[in-house]
């Protein structure tokens, strides 16, 4: 708090008066600089309202440095008089003074020198008159006391002309007496300690209040990653829906999985080198479940299970070549194979939600990587309506209308189940979805790589609120 | 007469097709390049339809319109029929045995008497065009060839030369070169370019003449100028030579059944005898006609509808699969035309089914399906982690699996070949030469990205890398790794030991030599000297930690010193 005294004195000033008071007056009157009394004003607002304070500007006359010398030395005509001595001066001398040149002509129009040319010694200079009245100087002092009042309109323009007067603009304030004025400053405390607390002193202390328009100090924390917080929600809503997770930790496949063993035929052009990653080392696949491949074999080229099949030559190597896998229906496939292995077949509701990849064109909604959400369903007589349903189930946690756009959807074919030797009538329905595509919707996020990778932005990880699909 | 957008839209979503926009020839270019450009373009309205991937027959307009009209019931589908020709002499068309090792099959048929328009004349070229760039695989598995059968004369030879000793004059060029000099032209072609290298290296390349020696096209690259087809064209002989027969065949009754509409006889095409290198002959085009017996009961189970068997027959008539029923029980009997060379089992006739019944009518229920779920242990102990490591003030980065050589080899001072890396043989950029083998420089990545950010950086990443595995059928497994790193002024090799012990505790291992988990010095490229351990856990090593070595801190454009740890959480299981 500025000085604690000066407040008061403000206080007090402000007690004897009925109405308002400038904050400029209280200086002159306190003689006190005026800066010295707008830092007691901002202190006893701070206080409550003890008073209230209005900013106003006001213009007024103010002396330069060159009027401040002259309201101690005189005018520089008035200098010049009175360093002419009775036996004169020569003119080259009064030149030489500080206020020669000034105040000599000046001196001269106020007829209080004469210059004679024709001396003997040269141009000498002489007083005119026995004495003169400064009122220059006069002047300046009652400006300085702060009686500009006394001088005409005429008169402080000349002054201003000769640089001796300024005009400036103050901001001062306007002050009246506040609601809970008081003359006496109580100090107030910043806040609430264990002493005031144990002592009981709060109850006689004054609070000073708090900025609540200021933001708080952010906690110290970790984030956890947006895409990594849409993820939960999607396991949360496969989890409630009564869906097993599938082990999607193998991101290298066979072709034969990725492809093959989902009736997709080996020249499809998914399986072209633009558009998947294939391996170099290690290369190729072993260990088929050697049975199961033939008749993969065989309903590609020949057909089988009510299938016309595709008709072409099936070469094992192209279903030995490894890849980076393309989708996670590669490990579903895997799942349907082992259940029907298991001998006796028990429904079940399958999930997974993790990364692909694609060896395609990148760009703003495109990466090589991205994360499937997938989920399957198989059972006995499952229909096309039970897929829409089990559809619009989970759209509806998602909190999705246009679902359509967002995702693909189907039952798989008898030729992938049948030699998988699942039996007859159970029908398998599936849906799929990128991860990365609900996130950048919900965090409106348009590019891809703002979201995913390293270059992304931490703040943005920082920032992100939590993931509630359903709102 | 006509019908309003919304209406064709609609009727698209019923068709199973998706009307993807309505523009113009101006729109796009003035979309792409400028409305300047597009000043002088066409303002025609294009509808752009989403076709699905192997319904072939809907490519070229009069198919699309055919395949509606029968929808709407507005026609019959036309029967296509082969007939053979006038003079009862069928052209023929021989393979020889020098194509066997590069395109060994073909077929042949003839479109007789067509009137072409230039609107039926562009959609013909526009759909040999489109069948090339889809099932054809552009051009590898099966090549078109249209030629004015008035400008030639059979037999025509199917057979294979050395590139040298084939010369002819080839489409819309004025001079004859030899395929040699052809190749060498066309490297340059934007179009034609694209084809070379299916015969590029061969020492033969497939070449058909006819009986007085004039080419008629060297697949699958050019037609020759000779036989080239017009407006004014009568007579088309269509030539389709393929590595696929099965594909080829369909290609082939793909062109015949969408043109053969314009023909003297609508819908018949005149046959081509095709001669094979062992003598054997077939006619062409197959135009097979196919019959599927299906119950409608089973229509009904797989689509979740109540539908009498003559409700489902109508319905798959709309579909161009016309069908009747037998009056056996609720049997159907359905004939699947030659356009539907996707329809290859009854659940593709189902889905027809349901399509014309409507996706939007069928009545939405949940499976009956009971299921316990269950979460994968691994990613169940992840999830719990990655909320521990979150609330002990790190953050999670998210970082890409695959990345270049130099990522986990050289700038970590390691050589590739030490490493157990699995390799990819089609990166198109450095960035995708190898799986990850370990998160920590997608997270010295990150920190580098974020240099900007007030210190202490302190991330984490609980996700998979890819390992070479002799055990696994594909020879590479994923493994769960915990990393995380400190970035600081100072390296805090405290702060990273302190998180190892916290994980530890929430891991339920105590900190013992041989009932649970300690650190003993050890020394790795990645970190500084003497500021390296291993962690040990139950007598296995389980990871590492330490303070990063300078060179590594250089190498990934950081500037403050870096601690970091990197743990296995498998065994943890």
């Amino acid at each position: 708090m500025a000085d604690a005294g000066l407040a008061e004195s403000v206080l007090e000033r402000l007690e004897k008066l009925d109405c308002g008071v400038d904050s400029q007056d209280v200086a002159s009157v306190l003689s006190v600089d005026h800066q010295a009394i707008v830092g007691a004003v901002k202190s006893l607002q701070s206080l409550g309202e003890l008073i209230s304070a209005e900013q106003r500007s006001s213009k007024h006359w103010e002396l330069t440095a060159e009027g401040k010398e002259i309201v101690e030395q005189g005018s520089h005509e008035a200098r010049v008089f009175n360093a002419i001595p009775t036996e004169g001066l020569s003119q080259t001398d009064l030149m030489k003074l500080p206020s020669g040149k000034v105040g000599f002509s000046k001196a001269m129009s106020n007829k209080w020198i004469r210059l004679d040319k024709g001396h003997e010694s040269g141009p000498r200079v002489f007083r005119m008159v026995e004495s003169i009245e400064d009122t220059v100087q006069d002047k300046l002092v009652q400006v300085q006391k702060g009686l500009t009042g006394k001088l005409d309109e005429k008169e402080k323009n000349e002054l201003k002309k000769r640089k001796l007067l300024s005009e400036v603009t103050v901001k001062s304030y306007w002050l009246t007496k506040g609601p809970s004025f008081s003359t006496t400053v109580t100090k107030q405390e910043t806040d609430l300690t264990a002493e005031m607390i144990a002592s009981g002193t709060w109850r006689d202390k004054k609070f000073k209040p708090y900025n609540f328009e200021a933001l708080g100090v952010p906690p110290e924390c970790g984030h956890l990653h947006p895409l990594m917080k849409v993820r939960t929600q999607f396991r949360q809503i496969f989890l409630e829906m009564g869906f097993t997770e599938m082990p999607t930790n193998n991101f290298i496949e066979s072709s034969f999985w990725n492809f093959d063993s989902l009736f997709q035929p080996q020249q499809h052009p998914a399986r072209d080198q633009h558009d998947t990653f294939f391996l170099s080392d290690p290369a190729v696949a072993k260990d088929f479940p050697m049975d199961y491949l033939e008749r993969v074999k065989k309903v590609h080229s020949e057909g089988g299970y009510g299938s016309q099949g595709y008709k072409y030559d099936w070469k094992l190597e192209e279903a030995q070549k490894n890849l980076l896998r393309t989708h996670t229906t590669a490990v579903s496939a895997r799942m349907l194979y082992k259940l029907a292995q298991q001998g006796k077949f028990t429904p079940v509701k399958y999930f997974s939600i993790d990364r692909v990849f694609r060896n395609e064109t990148l760009d703003a909604t495109h990466l090589a990587e991205f994360h499937q959400i997938e989920g399957v369903v198989a059972d006995y007589g499952l229909t096309l309506g039970d897929l829409m349903g089990v559809l619009h189930q989970f759209f509806t946690k998602l909190g999705l209308k246009k679902w359509v756009e967002v995702g693909n959807s189907g039952v798989f074919r008898p030729e992938m189940l049948l030699p998988m030797g699942i039996p007859e009538g159970v029908s398998v329905i599936a849906w799929g979805l990128s991860l990365e595509r609900p996130t950048m919707i919900k965090y409106g996020i348009n590019n891809i790589r703002e979201l995913v990778g390293h270059k992304v932005n931490l703040q943005m990880v920082y920032d992100s609120p939590i993931c509630r699909l359903d709102s | 007469g006509y019908i309003a957008d919304e209406e064709f839209d609609e009727l698209c979503f019923e068709f199973g097709l998706e009307l993807d926009e309505i523009t113009s020839e101006k729109d796009i270019i003035s979309r792409e390049q400028g409305d300047v450009r597009a000043a002088g373009a066409s303002d025609v309205v294009l509808y752009k339809i989403d076709v699905p991937a192997n319904r072939y027959d809907l490519l070229c307009l009069e198919g699309l319109v055919r395949g509606l009209q029968v929808f709407k019931q507005k026609i019959e589908a036309p029967y296509y029929r082969r007939v053979g020709a006038t003079d009862g002499k069928p052209q023929r068309f021989i393979i020889t045995q020098e194509t066997a090792v590069l395109r060994p099959h073909a077929v042949a048929a003839v479109l007789r008497n067509i009137t072409f328009t230039q609107e039926r004349y562009d959609s013909f070229i526009e759909l040999q065009e489109k069948l090339h760039q889809n099932i054809c695989r552009k051009r590898s598995l099966v090549a078109i060839g249209t030629h004015d059968l008035d400008t030639i004369s059979g037999p025509f030879t199917y057979t294979a030369k050395a590139p040298d000793d084939i010369c002819f004059k080839p489409l819309n060029q004025k001079e004859e070169s030899t395929a040699t000099e052809l190749m060498r032209l066309y490297k340059n072609d934007s179009h034609l370019r694209h084809y070379l290298h299916i015969i590029e290296d061969e020492p033969h390349y497939p070449i058909i003449y006819d009986s007085n020696g004039v080419v008629l096209s060297m697949p699958p690259i050019i037609n020759g100028d000779h036989s080239k087809i017009s407006l004014k064209t009568k007579n088309v002989f269509i030539e389709c030579t393929a590595t696929d027969l099965t594909k080829a065949k369909i290609v082939l009754d793909m062109m015949v059944t969408m043109f053969s509409e314009y023909c003297a006889k609508p819908f018949t095409v005149e046959e081509v005898e095709v001669v094979c290198p062992d003598g054997s002959t077939c006619l062409y085009p197959d135009l097979a006609y196919r019959k599927e017996l299906i119950s409608g009961d089973t229509i009904n189970q797989k689509v979740g509808i109540k539908e009498s068997a003559e409700s489902l027959a109508r319905l798959l008539t709309r579909m161009c699969l016309k069908a009747e029923v037998t009056g056996k029980a609720d049997e159907i009997e359905v004939e699947i035309p030659p356009t539907r060379s996707d329809v290859i089992h009854a659940c593709d006739i189902m889905e027809d089914a349901a399509m014309a019944y409507g996706f939007n009518n069928i009545a939405r229920t949940k499976p009956k399906t009971y299921t316990i779920a269950n979460q994968l242990p691994l990613n169940k102990l992840s999830e719990l982690l990655r909320l521990e490591l979150a609330a002990a003030g790190f953050t999670e980065a998210l970082t890409f699996a695959l990345c270049s050589q130099e990522d986990i080899a050289d700038k970590l001072g390691k050589k590739i070949s030490d490493s157990r890396a699995v390799h990819i043989s089609n990166p198109k950029t450095a960035e995708f030469q190898v799986a990850r083998t370990t998160l920590l420089p997608g997270l010295l990545k990150t920190l580098a990205a974020n240099r900007k950010l007030p210190l202490p950086l302190k991330l984490f990443e609980i996700s998979d890398v890819v390992l070479k595995d002799d055990t696994t059928d594909v020879g590479a497994r994923n493994n769960r790794r915990l990393c995380a790193v400190f970035y600081n002024k100072i390296p805090g090799f405290e702060v990273i030991h302190g998180l190892l012990d916290r994980v530890m505790q929430l891991l339920d291992v105590k900190p013992s030599r041989d009932q649970g988990y300690y650190i003993q010095a050890a020394s790795d490229s990645i970190f500084f000297p003497g500021r390296c351990a291993e962690i040990i856990s139950h007598g296995k090593s389980v990871g590492c930690l330490g303070v990063l070595h300078p060179d590594v801190i250089n190498r990934f454009e950081l500037t403050m010193p870096c601690s970091a740890l990197d743990l296995d959480i498998e065994p943890f299981l």
